[in-house]
């Protein structure tokens, strides 16, 4: 218990110190779950929309897959990654492995599927409102699906913060195809798995505090814009 | 056959629809020209939601034909606009839901803003413009529905019981819409539950019960001697003075 | 929403600029990262050759593995019979060995066993298993779960089989291991380099040291450009000659930990 104390002590100072290698690990965090969250973005919107408004055969499977993947386990999909960038792989060549781009590529795999499920689902729920008018206006499926992506951003918002979140706290996916690599592939929760093995159990926890706060502050900044945009959208 | 792109005559031919192992419309068969209004009534449950979507193409007819007038019913939709009960609007701009509308119906990009702007400034919302379209009163809101309609110039106009959520000062400002539309000579094709609003607008009647047409008239005809037994119930039950 | 946008735009570009393009991939175990001897001694490697060393830290049988995949440059562990192996199998080119450490048996200040003091390692493993007091193993081919099994070999005891709850396999690193035997008060064989940075002690002590058999031999391996034309042949060797140089080797004897010794250098001449 003491513990904990000493731990919110030694964040305290952590971040009073501004300490370059806490720094460099924070901004590498950052880098790599906003890239991931990024790209899996770009796929998984139009994704989930298309399949909460179209209508073909393995449609519903799709939907289950997709909602089940929502729990991938971090350290499979790290796992095979790790196979398939490793040099006995088959995108050996890249030279990937090791490397903050391999941590990137697991983490938009682990992130897609939940921010698919969760579009699909905003989607589903708009569309059923929106249907009518939409394909008496003449709207393709796809154009329908697009449209009710920016309709429904504000819902799809909470999505892509449930994604930010999962791939910020996550270790077992980066530890494996980042290696932890000191000053190159450490990310806060490889950093505290560190720590927690080496028995620095306070330093461990101080770091788990910081990425806690940075996580809150994200939300926090993003329901902010969120309510403006409300404010002037409706 | 359609050469000359007009998509009416609408031709009825022994149109069904069956869902849920219920038959909820059968053996409907008219010819809707084009010129005056006409008004669909009927009991809850008569099947008039169904019929206009079924005109519209909203809805595939589970026996029977919908013919536009020889045309496809992709190529028929296009000529065509549907108001519903309550509108449904894009969390976007007054203006912008029109010119989204232009936008899919082909309208090239340079021309949608002004094209826009002259069918809110029809419909009276010119000043609301810019303001977005769900913070809009429901009068306002089935004005830009209208508009978003208006500026498609359609041949035909579906409107699926446009003033049941509004109260009398909206309901009067949709119906003179409405009017303008029909002056414009746009075909007009109304459910109501007001009777009162389908003498105004109306220039014929076509009266569903229990999924069939039970009687199709010129509209005080229908109103003052209705010649079958069904819609004279049915008036008496609406109207307890008649 | 812009300067939102632009605030993520900017963060995303910031650091990858500093892609290093001279860097080894250097496959060891916890036990020498998490002992602090990387982070003193690769410096002043990367500041002469200009090359920077990336340390993936796994368990021996992982490290090892990662050479053979060919997804290290160089492999640095502690287990001399997997290693010759791993030569003799064409994986490595040749075995050099560059230090050593020693492993120390831990156990609680309460000593239920009754072994501090013994000059015996394998006549202290009799003592614990004869008392079945709570052993931790790290039971994860690392070379530390190596010499463990070789202890329990040379006392007569065949583990597999005499193994009972007393026995605690955790499949994890030193580290881990470290925290599990804390908090149950159990005996354990670890790395002295590994204990004496670890802050976690609980009721722990070196209970047995000395004994030659404790002996832990570190060797470096250049993994085979035959068998593996990416690896980075010439900076892989840089590095494993610097390590055996006088200079890498005066700077393994020069890392103390409370002014201890950890790392005892002896490439051949």
């Amino acid at each position: 218990m003491r513990e904990i104390a000493e731990a919110a002590r030694e964040a305290a100072a952590l971040v009073a110190g501004a300490d370059p290698a806490l720094a460099g690990i924070v901004v590498l965090s950052l880098q790599v779950s906003l890239s991931a969250v990024c790209a899996a973005t770009l796929v998984a919107l139009p994704l989930g929309a298309l399949l909460a408004v179209g209508r073909f055969p393995g449609r519903r499977a799709l939907i289950v897959l997709l909602n089940a993947f929502m729990g991938l386990p971090p350290v499979v999909v790290g796992l095979l990654v790790y196979l398939v960038l490793s040099r006995a792989g088959p995108l050996g060549e890249l030279g990937l492995l090791f490397t903050p781009g391999a941590m990137v590529i697991a983490q938009t795999l682990l992130v897609l599927p939940i921010i698919a499920a969760l579009c699909r689902q905003a989607v589903e729920d708009a569309w059923r409102e929106y249907a009518e008018q939409l394909r008496s206006l003449g709207a393709s499926d796809a154009r329908a699906a697009l449209t009710l992506v920016w309709d429904t951003r504000f819902s799809l918002v909470t999505a892509v913060l449930a994604g930010l979140g999962r791939a910020l706290s996550e270790v077992g996916a980066v530890l494996i195809v980042g290696g932890n690599i000191d000053g190159v592939t450490r990310v806060m929760t490889t950093a505290i798995a560190l720590e927690t093995s080496k028995g620095d159990l306070a330093l461990a926890l101080a770091l788990g505090f910081i990425l806690i706060a940075l996580v809150t502050l994200l939300n926090a900044a993003a329901q902010v814009v969120k309510e403006a945009a409300e404010r002037r959208y409706g | 056959m359609a050469n000359d792109g007009r998509i009416l005559p609408l031709v009825l031919r022994e149109v069904g629809f069956r869902a849920g192992g219920r038959t909820i419309l059968a053996g409907i068969s008219a010819t809707i020209e084009a010129g005056p209004a006409t008004i669909i009534l009927g009991a809850n449950g008569a099947g008039k939601s169904v019929l206009m979507r079924l005109m519209h193409g909203l809805l595939a007819p589970t026996t029977g034909e919908v013919s536009w007038n020889g045309l496809s019913s992709e190529a028929a939709r296009r000529r065509q606009a549907m108001v519903f009960q309550r509108p449904v609007l894009l969390r976007r701009s007054a203006l912008a839901n029109v010119t989204y509308a232009l936008a899919l119906a082909g309208v090239a990009a340079a021309g949608r803003e002004a094209l826009a702007l002259e069918a809110l400034r029809e419909v009276g919302l010119a000043g609301v413009a810019h303001r977005p379209a769900r913070v809009l009163s429901g009068g306002e809101q089935q004005r830009l529905a209208l508009a978003r309609a208006w500026a498609l110039h359609p041949e035909v106009l579906f409107l699926d019981e446009p003033t049941a959520n509004l109260d009398p000062g909206a309901t009067r400002e949709i119906e003179t819409v409405i009017r303008a539309f029909d002056a414009a000579g746009t075909k007009i094709i109304m459910s109501t539950h007001n009777l009162a609003q389908a003498r105004r607008l109306g220039d014929e009647v076509l009266y569903l019960h229990e999924g069939r047409l039970a009687e199709r008239a010129p509209v005080e005809e229908f109103f003052r001697r209705p010649a079958s037994a069904e819609a004279a119930a049915f008036l008496k039950g609406e109207l307890p003075w008649a | 929403m812009g300067v939102i946008a632009g605030a993520v735009l900017a963060l995303l570009l910031v650091a990858p600029v500093r892609a290093e393009e001279r860097f080894i991939t250097v496959a060891s175990t916890t036990s020498t990262e998490q002992s602090g001897l990387f982070r003193h001694l690769l410096p002043l490697f990367e500041k002469k050759a200009g090359i920077q060393v990336r340390v993936v830290a796994l368990g021996t049988g992982q490290a090892l593995d990662l050479g053979r995949r060919g997804d290290a440059d160089v492999v640095l562990v502690h287990a001399p019979e997997l290693e010759e192996k791993f030569v003799a199998e064409g994986w490595g080119v040749r075995r050099h060995p560059v230090m050593y450490n020693d492993f120390v048996v831990l156990g609680p200040k309460s000593d239920p066993a009754r072994i501090a003091g013994t000059k015996d390692a394998a006549e202290a493993f009799r003592k614990i298993r004869a008392a079945r007091a709570p052993f931790v193993s790290r039971a994860d081919r690392s070379g530390t779960h190596l010499a463990e099994l070789e202890l329990w070999r040379a006392a007569g005891i065949d583990i597999a089989r005499e193994k009972g709850p007393w026995y605690r396999e955790t499949g994890s690193g030193m580290g881990p291991a470290l925290n599990t035997a804390s908090a149950l008060n159990a005996y354990l064989l670890a790395d002295r380099g590994t204990w004496l940075a670890f802050r976690n002690r609980g009721e722990l002590a070196i209970l047995v040291e000395g004994d030659p058999r404790l002996f832990n031999q570190y060797g470096a391996i250049l993994v085979n450009p035959a068998r593996h034309p990416h690896v980075k042949e010439a900076w892989g060797r840089q590095f494993i000659e610097w390590l055996v140089s006088p200079q890498g080797q005066t700077a393994i004897a020069a890392y103390r930990i409370a002014g201890e010794q950890l790392f005892f250098p002896n490439a051949a001449r």
